[in-house]
């Protein structure tokens, strides 16, 4: 397996071998060492590729992910895994802002808490938090599904379309037409299979609140001026 | 004696004028803003305040036909392994599938190809067909990041992050529900026919710090092949023109308040941003002042409508020009053959900018499919092509005349302002005169 020791060869050369890997190509796995916050590791994977960073990373990290498994045993900065089509990202630490932004597919799991704007803008992508999440998180969410075994920070779900929002803890408040929701069979089922693939064993689907779009701001209504 | 009020013509007031007062009543009966299609509609100083000089004794012209002026341009030569080169220094700016219909799109890429130029995506993605007819093609990375994918990033031949635009800097971008078609729905993951929002602000960066790091993140995924344009609207052009090299843009495209928008608040439009006329001038000498003029480019976008003007911002400073509205224009927007249409939706030819509400008889701004379809994109993308040959050939005839073998020789030397306004945006003297407000401290 290649080894990339961040400290001594460019972040280019790395990133370049990700890309150069060929469909069906057997060396598929890749380990970084010393990443030492270093920005962009790992991003525009377009194979099904293993990569295992030991150490922190900076910004952007797996961004645009599509198709590899990337496993971060730090924490990871801001944006991490942003815009990713599919695959699994795993942060075994704690991730910064907007982790999973716009992301459009794949798993997104951080094992412990993510700050604000997590999940801004999602478009399909599934993230799970063990831990809890940061201020304006899912803002404008569009769909997919965020997941948070912790407590939310303020305004969450701001301006959302269609993601599907499980909290298991408290929300601070929630944002404009972001509201608390049945939780029904199928609800249970999706989050029962995201808690399973996030690695999940001691909490039940049961245990969580779902929160949606009230859709009230769908088309632009004088009468909703004030949240706008 | 009694007093005797003589008859007067009944005189408005040039405060409250017939637009105005039809603004509020229009406000008074629906409770919501005018939302409209277009740039500023107000007159501002503009291209129109200059004038070429020309030849005299102290500098002879090129012969027209007979001495040539070149007119190409590259683009992105900072970092990017694959420079963009035009045969035009004229673009077409980005305008989104959704905004505009299928058959407009492809004739903008058509028309682009023709005159060896290159077309622009817009908010939505790329689809096949604009991918398909575009020689040279720029895909934009917008705050919605609605319909981008790293497959998209890599066939396109330039990366252009969107952090403003002239028709509205400070603003996020709206594509009302009737134009939220099935495919439109489905290239935005939104559901159809709501009031699609776009945001102001990218999800995932801020300020230049972080701009910085997500061009080294593009750069990283497209293996540092692609030319990257920052967009800016018209608004502090020296500071946002030396932060977006900072950042490490190749290309820094500005576009003042003519510049045009697919719907946006008409109060935004007419009242936020700066004239195209006033933003060259400091951008050029932010990059002077960085020693990058030339190796950055400047792309000049809002209110480009001839020759003359693409000569103007050239000497300006400018490496290059984009053209949206005109280019509209040129496939057949607000076109007088629809006049009977357009006074069905309350408007006349050349004034319709309704195009938020996919009505436009012209096929060009809506979704309709029987409305898109009286676009022919062949013939419409050979009018394109057309235009812009039209607009290089008075550019040069301009250029040679000013004794200029390559549009990029013309100067701010060469022109002269017809009033104080342009003077002082253009710093070019006034006319018959050596001097404009501002210079030697007064």
């Amino acid at each position: 397996m290649p080894v990339f020791d961040l400290t001594a060869t460019p972040l280019r050369e790395f990133n370049q071998a990700l890309h150069d890997v060929k469909s069906g190509a057997n060396d598929t796995a890749f380990e970084v060492v010393n990443p030492r916050g270093h920005h962009s590791v790992a991003v525009g994977i377009d194979a099904p590729v293993v990569v295992d960073v030991r150490g922190s990373v900076g910004y952007y990290c797996a961004g645009m992910n599509d198709g590899g498994t990337v496993t971060v045993h730090g924490s990871a900065g801001p944006g991490v895994a942003e815009n990713m089509m599919s695959g699994t990202v795993v942060i075994e630490g704690d991730a910064s802002q907007y982790a999973g932004a716009t992301g459009r597919g794949g798993l997104l799991v951080i094992k412990g808490n993510a700050a604000s704007r997590c999940g801004i803008s999602m478009k399909g992508i599934d993230i799970v938090v063990h831990g809890s999440i940061g201020h304006m998180s899912a803002f404008m969410a569009q769909s997919g599904n965020l997941v948070v075994l912790g407590d939310a920070g303020e305004a969450l779900g701001d301006s959302l379309y269609e993601a599907r929002l499980f909290v298991r803890g408290s929300v601070k408040s929630l944002g404009a037409d972001c509201i608390e929701k049945e939780m029904r069979p199928e609800h249970i089922e999706v989050l029962s299979g995201l808690l399973e693939k996030a690695g999940v064993t001691d909490v039940k689907p049961e245990e969580f609140k779902r929160y949606g779009s009230a859709r009230k701001l769908y088309t632009f209504n004088i009468d909703n001026a004030d949240a706008y | 004696m009694s007093y005797h009020n003589p008859p007067t013509p009944p005189r408005k007031s040039a405060t409250f004028d017939d637009a105005t007062m039809a603004e509020i009543r229009r406000a008074a009966a629906t409770g919501i803003y005018d939302i409209r299609g277009g740039g500023t509609k107000r007159k501002v100083p503009h291209f129109d305040d200059l004038l070429f000089l020309g030849a005299s004794i102290s500098r002879y012209p090129l012969e027209g036909y007979r001495e040539r002026c070149e007119t190409s341009v590259t683009l992105g030569t900072r970092f990017a392994k694959k420079p963009i080169h035009l045969k035009i220094p004229i673009t077409i700016a980005g305008m989104s599938f959704g905004a505009l219909s299928g058959n407009a799109k492809e004739a903008l890429g058509r028309g682009a190809t023709l005159a060896g130029t290159s077309t622009t995506t817009g908010d939505g993605g790329m689809t096949d067909e604009e991918r398909g007819h575009s020689q040279s093609l720029v895909y934009q990375y917008l705050p919605s990041r609605y319909g981008m994918n790293p497959k998209d990033l890599r066939r396109a031949d330039a990366i252009e992050v969107v952090v403003g635009q002239g028709a509205k800097p400070g603003g996020g971008g709206m594509l009302l529900g009737q134009k939220i078609s099935p495919r439109v729905a489905k290239m935005r993951n939104l559901p159809e026919g709501i009031d699609q929002r776009s945001a102001c602000r990218h999800p995932d960066w801020t300020g230049p710090d972080d701009l910085e790091i997500k061009i080294n993140e593009l750069r990283e995924i497209t293996d540092w092949e692609k030319p990257i344009y920052v967009k800016v609207g018209g608004a502090r052009p020296y500071y946002d023109t030396a932060l977006a090299v900072k950042s490490g843009a190749d290309v820094v495209v500005l576009d003042g308040m003519q510049g045009g928008t697919a719907a946006t608040q008409d109060v935004f439009i007419e009242n936020v941003g700066m004239p195209t006329l006033a933003c060259i001038r400091p951008a050029v000498q932010a990059l002077q002042d960085l020693g990058m003029h030339r190796e950055v480019q400047l792309i000049v976008s809002g209110g480009i409508r001839s020759g003359a003007d693409v000569a103007k911002a050239l000497a300006l400073g400018a490496d290059a020009v984009a053209i949206g509205t005109a280019a509209l224009v040129a496939i057949g927007d607000n076109d007088p053959k629809w006049e009977e249409e357009y006074r069905k939706l309350g408007s006349t030819a050349g004034a319709y900018d309704d195009w938020h509400e996919g009505k436009d008889p012209a096929g060009i701004t809506t979704q309709d499919p029987e409305l898109a379809q009286r676009l022919d994109p062949v013939l419409a993308g050979r009018r394109l092509a057309n235009y812009l040959k039209v607009m290089t050939l008075e550019a040069q005839t301009i250029a040679r005349a000013c004794g200029k073998n390559h549009l990029h020789n013309l100067e701010p030397e060469d022109l002269c302002a017809l009033t104080m306004e342009a003077a002082a945006m253009a710093q070019v003297p006034l006319a018959g005169t050596s001097w404009y407000p501002g210079k030697g401290s007064f």
